[in-house]
């Protein structure tokens, strides 16, 4: 720092008075400078001098940004007003983020409620038969023989079903009029062969379609003393089928709840 | 009429030069411009007085750069670099104002 300052600041004052001292060997400058003086070129040198560097003042200041010109200690505060900006900003990032990953988990964990929510509702609704179903299953085909199809036939049919895992099931009747059976579905006989379930009159014969593992529901069925015996020793018939796909589109009218609540 | 040459003749130098400032000349070319300006006002002044002396001038001139640079030096090795050169300029300003007034009750008798 010093050294430089030394070199600067006689710089005005050293120039000129090289070219004083120097200039009356030669001939031409002699001449001149010889009229005027020598004071009146010394001032001649410092008001050019001067004019110079008031030019390249001004053009520095106006073509520097202000950090170039500026000085050490302001740039050592600039530097430390943006260290703290930066600090700032830094933390707020942080906030911000941290207050991104809890809104994030937070939708996750609705997103998965939901899912599971909606899983259940399907569950729900296939158990309560307010919602088609299609699977692996069986189609069961009681044929009347002599005497007609008892609803205690149909009804104990219906108990192995379940009892062998059955998940969903509807029955229909010889005009394709199908209803489907769930946990408060009833049987009772009705006039001429035809069964009433749940209200609705079926005509036989009639077909139990169910859903589940076909193998362990075709074992309940045949068990000795089972439905396919029982209907056999009245002369009817049951013919039971696989299907690769089972539908039971019939739907269940969910009954609406007048004195239960649900608990929680 | 030769100084005013002369300075113009400076400013259309550095003009068509336009060389950069060294980094360490930086803080002191403007305080020293000042002085320098300082220095000149007086010599109109005197000029316009009738006592307007050669040496007086060129010692004054000098004496004015050398002196401002060597404050905000001093200033500078101080810790108070800045603070004093806005010192210097202050005080260069109303010495200039001052010479300024008195150009102009030469020149304009008011």
């Amino acid at each position: 720092m010093a050294d430089p300052v030394e070199r600067q600041a006689p710089a005005p004052p050293v120039e000129p008075a090289e070219s004083v001292v120097v200039e009356p060997a030669g001939t031409v400058a002699g001449v001149w400078w010889r009229r005027f003086g020598s004071a009146t070129v010394m001032i001649a040198a410092l008001l050019g001098l001067l004019g110079f560097t008031l030019a390249v003042q001004l053009k520095t200041t106006s073509t520097d940004s202000s950090l170039a010109a500026a000085r050490q200690e302001d740039l050592v505060r600039i530097l430390y007003d943006l260290e703290a900006r930066e600090s700032r900003l830094r933390q707020d990032v942080a906030t911000l983020e941290e207050s991104q990953r809890q809104l994030r988990s937070g939708e996750q964990g609705r997103q998965a409620a939901l899912a599971e929510a909606s899983r259940r509702a399907d569950e729900l609704g296939i158990l309560a038969g307010t919602l088609p179903a299609r699977g692996p299953g069986l189609a069961v085909r009681f044929e009347a023989g002599s005497k007609p199809i008892s609803a205690f036939r149909v009804l104990d049919a219906v108990q192995e079903l379940r009892g062998a895992g059955a998940e969903a099931m509807q029955i229909s009747g010889g005009d394709r009029a199908s209803v489907r059976i769930v946990a408060s579905t009833y049987f009772l006989d009705g006039e001429n062969g035809s069964l009433v379930v749940d209200g609705r009159r079926l005509t036989g014969p009639f077909t139990i379609t169910v859903i589940g593992d076909p193998a362990t529901m075709r074992t309940g069925l045949n068990i000795p003393g089972g439905v396919v015996a029982s209907v056999a020793q009245d002369g009817g018939n049951v013919i039971v089928e696989d299907r690769e796909v089972a539908e039971v589109s019939a739907l269940h009218k969910p009954r609406t709840l007048e004195h239960a609540r649900p608990v929680g | 009429m030769i100084a005013v040459l002369a300075l113009l003749a400076g400013v259309v130098l550095g003009l068509w030069l336009d060389p950069t400032v060294p980094a360490a000349l930086q803080p002191y070319l403007p305080i020293a411009v000042v002085a320098a300006l300082d220095a000149v006002f007086g010599g109109v002044r005197a000029k316009l007085d009738r006592i307007f002396d050669d040496k007086q001038f060129v010692v004054s001139f000098i004496s004015n750069v050398l002196v401002a640079a060597l404050i905000v030096y001093l200033g500078d090795q101080l810790g108070v670099g800045g603070q004093l050169s806005t010192g210097v300029v202050v005080v260069l300003g109303v010495r200039i104002f001052g010479n300024v007034a008195a150009i102009r009750r030469h020149m304009f008798r008011a």
